[in-house]
């Protein structure tokens, strides 16, 4: 299987296997007109198997919303058909408008302006804890 | 901009700055009755009180100040659609420190932090209610001389207890503590007071459904209300609702120096024969909430440089 290699866009890498398509809906990629590709069980050396996303145009990229869908990701951005940069992506410290808090005892579940955010509490588990009423929410 | 919206806000030493605060004034009066001459504080009460409303209110006065109270969210603008943020920032312009109970958990640190004056929680729906841990505090220190080294029994509903979130979490960072949990199945301890809380912190604790069982190991028994108003559906209240009455029966089974504890108010969880007991603190612990309301007043009018 073939894709071209891109000119100016972003490659996100080692995806962990089955979480590529969650993560092309959740970074709206469905709703762009650029071209995108989005590779799913590919060998791998490192993981076995893995998902790819490829953006072929300078989008900008939610890199906590990555961190949270699949912390093992890695975004290389290109340039004029050049590696520029690699990231390696971790959990976000903090999530805002990442997930929403479903607690409806929350204040944010009535005050639809209030932005949903959402601190890391445990780094292990990989848990979240909603700053204003304490709900947990796990990584996806 | 300070505010106090869980007891964690506040490290050991300020708690036990607030305690010997709360101890001066009650042992000299006199000398704090004009402290916050000329300052206002408003109650904003979204969700029905009367303790703890009255009692900010009384602590704002006999500091020699002045209050501007909401009560009820059909009287204010919240009835209107206002956001908490925007409240918080209107009410500033007219008080020096704000109090706030709110059905919304959470709803107190939005407030903080939009409001250019302290915020003090009185209260965040389910989730936490610092000042009431402060009195409990007070009262464990002045009964039983310490707040280490003891057996602290807490009953009743201890899943929506706000009270007893909060005075887990206080009473944690304390030497010495073993907790006894009694409650309904379906009322335990929500995972993040249990993890986050006890197992983190290797506390010991023990999780029980019998009161008889339990009262007799206890320095303090800690009871609580099951409320009828965190409940979503009413079959559920009804079944719980009666899980544990304390009577001088079950008294006899306690040591001689236990402490018995309520946030109140109480509905039938403690029966009225046990208030002639002189191990009742409940109405102590009420007086010892104001004492503390001063002095937290105090503190965080000071730090905001407004006293």
């Amino acid at each position: 299987m073939t894709v071209d290699s891109i000119r100016d866009g972003i490659v996100i890498d080692h995806i962990t296997a089955g979480l590529g398509r969650k993560l092309y809906n959740l970074l709206g990629l469905e709703n762009t007109n650029v071209p995108v590709a989005l590779l799913t069980n590919v060998t791998s050396v490192k993981l076995g198997r893995k998902d790819i996303i490829k953006v072929d145009a300078p989008i900008p990229v939610d890199y906590d919303l990555i961190g949270y869908v699949d912390p093992g990701a890695t975004v290389n951005i290109i340039r004029e058909g050049k590696l520029v940069e690699k990231k390696q992506i971790d959990m976000p410290e903090m999530l805002v408008n990442v997930i929403h808090c479903k607690n409806p005892r929350c204040i944010t579940s009535c005050e639809q302006e209030l932005a949903h955010k959402f601190r890391l509490s445990n780094r292990e588990k990989k848990e979240y804890r909603c700053i204003y009423c304490e709900t947990k929410v796990a990584l996806l | 901009m300070r505010s106090v919206i869980d007891v964690p806000d506040l490290t050991l030493e300020e708690l036990d700055r607030l305690m010997d605060t709360a101890e001066d004034i009650i042992a000299r009066p006199d000398q704090y009755s004009e402290r916050c001459h000329g300052k206002k504080l408003a109650t904003l009460f979204f969700e029905p009180s009367t303790r703890t409303r009255l009692s900010f209110e009384a602590a704002m006065y006999e500091l020699g100040g002045n209050v501007l109270s909401v009560t009820g969210a059909g009287t204010s603008s919240a009835a209107k659609g206002e956001s908490v943020a925007d409240t918080a920032k209107t009410v500033s312009c007219y008080a020096d420190i704000i109090a706030m109970r709110h059905p919304k958990e959470g709803a107190a640190l939005v407030a903080a932090n939009n409001a250019s004056v302290p915020v003090i929680n009185a209260g965040d729906g389910g989730h936490c209610h610092p000042t009431q841990t402060l009195a409990d505090l007070l009262t464990i220190r002045r009964e039983k001389g310490r707040l280490g080294n003891l057996t602290v029994g807490l009953c009743g509903d201890l899943k929506f207890g706000r009270t007893v979130h909060s005075l887990i979490t206080a009473m944690s960072r304390y030497e010495g503590l073993k907790f006894v949990l009694i409650s309904p199945e379906e009322l335990k301890v929500p995972g993040y007071v249990k993890n986050d809380c006890l197992i983190k912190n290797n506390i010991p604790f023990m999780q029980t459904t019998s009161l008889e069982q339990v009262i007799g190991d206890l320095d303090i028994l800690y009871m609580t209300r099951v409320q009828r108003e965190r409940f979503f559906n009413e079959e559920d209240y009804l079944r719980l609702k009666d899980s544990y009455i304390l009577t001088p029966e079950k008294m006899k089974k306690g040591r001689p120096d236990l402490c018995v504890m309520h946030p109140l108010p109480r509905v039938n969880e403690i029966s009225i024969a046990v208030d002639d007991d002189p191990r009742a603190c409940y109405f102590k612990q009420v007086l010892n909430g104001k004492y503390m309301r001063m002095a937290l007043i105090l503190m965080l009018l000071k730090e905001a440089g407004r006293i």
